[in-house]
């Protein structure tokens, strides 16, 4: 064991300090290395989904499966896999069969990379490639009733799955970005992600009660939209929040932020459909 | 501005931008020389430019809902000057880096700003004098 005072000095010792010195210094420098990857990426309390932080009404809508609106959204997903689309005359179900068996587990371990371009894919992403590459039909619009549809569907198969996105070799510089992105102040209000959801979670802003901002619900049902509406239509409205230049519905900015997020969320129940004030 | 920058003084960046100098924990002179107008003022605070309710709670402005991320206002012209208000209003970020508070009155140093509000300081120079005498009568 490190005597007490000598602990107290290794972590007063600049980081730079020369390790080829002594040897005994070796580990003590091992030991520095480690406090300062700690200190990268403290490791954070249990996640709290975004349910614990709303109302009971909206908690007692999302657990009734007849109330939830956000189940028309699924019930229309179900009826789409089952139709064929474009040039191929394939369905969903044509290659998937059924989704409860096909699709359990997906939604808890996106965005992933493409085996095929190494692009990294979210839920919507795979789905459109699909759309593309197999059934020769257009890509569909990010935020139509037919991708919303079929998004929730595809991740409604993996409820009640806790979130288990993994950070690897492969996707680490998307991870990198995304979490960039998440302490980044921008806009006119200067505020990054962390400013309301990881320092203020549970406090008021306005009426609201700020959240954890984790994504593990989306689709989710919006009372404020009157329908459901996908994580990054939530956060274009975060940065529209601070007055920032807002990327596209599916672009590489928001989907590397929803990897970064998922890595947040990891261990939260998947919830889709969701329901939200 | 060379002049004012070689002096020490605070200068913002570029116009549309008045000149204000910090001393200490405050910018004693006002932005503009017309007086700040309360009743204005308290438009400005519960509106949606400035959005002040968004983090402080207001009692005296009798609006329902105010957030609590920032210490509430009530009895704030008691405890801080004028002076102390603008520069906490102007740019907040000068006294704690690390804030949450939006800087008022501030173009420089800001990223990915939407094109409607870019180049533009959140309020106006008049704007911020208004605030400023609305929250002196809070004592
Ligand atoms: C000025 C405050 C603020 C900032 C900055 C902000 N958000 Fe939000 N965000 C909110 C509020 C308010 C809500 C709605 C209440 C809630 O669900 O937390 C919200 C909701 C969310 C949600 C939905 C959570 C759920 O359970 O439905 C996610 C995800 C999210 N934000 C992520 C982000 C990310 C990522 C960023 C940065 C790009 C960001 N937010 C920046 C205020 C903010
Ligand atoms: C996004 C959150 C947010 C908004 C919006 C906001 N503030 Fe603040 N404000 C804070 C925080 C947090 C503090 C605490 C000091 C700090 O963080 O440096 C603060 C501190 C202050 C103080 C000092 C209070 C004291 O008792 O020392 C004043 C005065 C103030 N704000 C006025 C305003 C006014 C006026 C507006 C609108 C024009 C406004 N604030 C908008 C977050 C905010």
């Amino acid at each position: 064991m490190i005597p007490a005072n000598a602990a107290a000095n290794a972590l007063r010792w600049p980081s730079a300090v020369d390790c080829g010195v002594r040897k005994l210094l070796v580990s003590f420098c091992g030991l520095l290395l480690a406090v300062n990857a700690v200190a990268a990426e403290p490791p954070r309390p249990q996640p709290k989904s975004g349910l614990s932080y709303a109302g009971a009404d909206v908690r007692a809508l999302q657990a009734d499966d007849f109330g939830n609106p956000g189940m028309l959204w699924v019930a229309r997903g179900e009826k789409l896999w089952n139709i064929p689309t474009g040039r191929s005359g394939k369905s969903c179900a044509s290659c998937h069969r059924e989704a409860p068996a096909s699709m359990k587990g997906v939604a808890a371990r996106y965005p992933r990379i493409d085996a095929g371009d190494k692009t990294l894919l979210n839920i919507e992403g795979r789905i459109n490639q699909c759309r593309e590459r197999h059934q020769e039909a257009g890509a569909l619009a990010y935020e139509s009733e037919e991708l919303l549809a079929l998004t929730a569907y595809a991740a409604h198969q993996s409820r009640h799955l806790p979130v288990q996105a993994e950070i690897n070799e492969a996707n680490r510089a998307h991870f990198e970005r995304g979490r960039e992105t998440y302490y980044r102040r921008q806009g006119q209000m200067n505020l990054a992600c962390t400013h309301c959801h990881e320092r203020n979670a549970g406090r008021k802003l306005l009426a609201d009660t700020i959240s954890e901002g984790h994504g593990n619900a989306y689709p989710v049902y919006r009372l404020e939209w009157q329908s459901a509406g996908s994580l990054h239509r939530r956060l274009r409205a975060c940065y529209f929040g601070v007055r920032a230049e807002q990327p596209a519905a599916g672009s590489a900015e928001l989907v590397d932020l929803e990897l970064y997020l998922a890595s947040r969320a990891r261990g939260l129940p998947v919830e889709t459909p969701g329901v939200r004030r | 501005m060379m002049l004012a920058a070689m002096a020490g003084y605070a200068v913002a960046a570029a116009p549309p931008l008045e000149l204000y100098r910090i001393e200490g924990d405050a910018i004693h002179a006002p932005l503009v020389s017309t007086a700040g107008d309360p009743l204005r003022g308290r438009a400005v605070l519960s509106g949606r430019d400035a959005n002040c309710l968004l983090c402080h709670a207001v009692a005296e402005t009798g609006v329902r809902f105010m957030g609590d991320i920032a210490p509430p206002l009530s009895g704030v012209g008691a405890r801080l000057s004028e002076g102390q208000l603008r520069l906490r209003i102007v740019d907040q970020s000068r006294l704690n880096p690390d804030t949450v508070m939006p800087s008022y009155y501030r173009i420089n140093g800001l990223i990915r700003v939407a094109p409607a509000y870019r180049g533009k300081p959140v309020l106006n120079a008049q704007q911020i004098e208004d605030v400023i005498a609305y929250l002196k009568t809070l004592k």
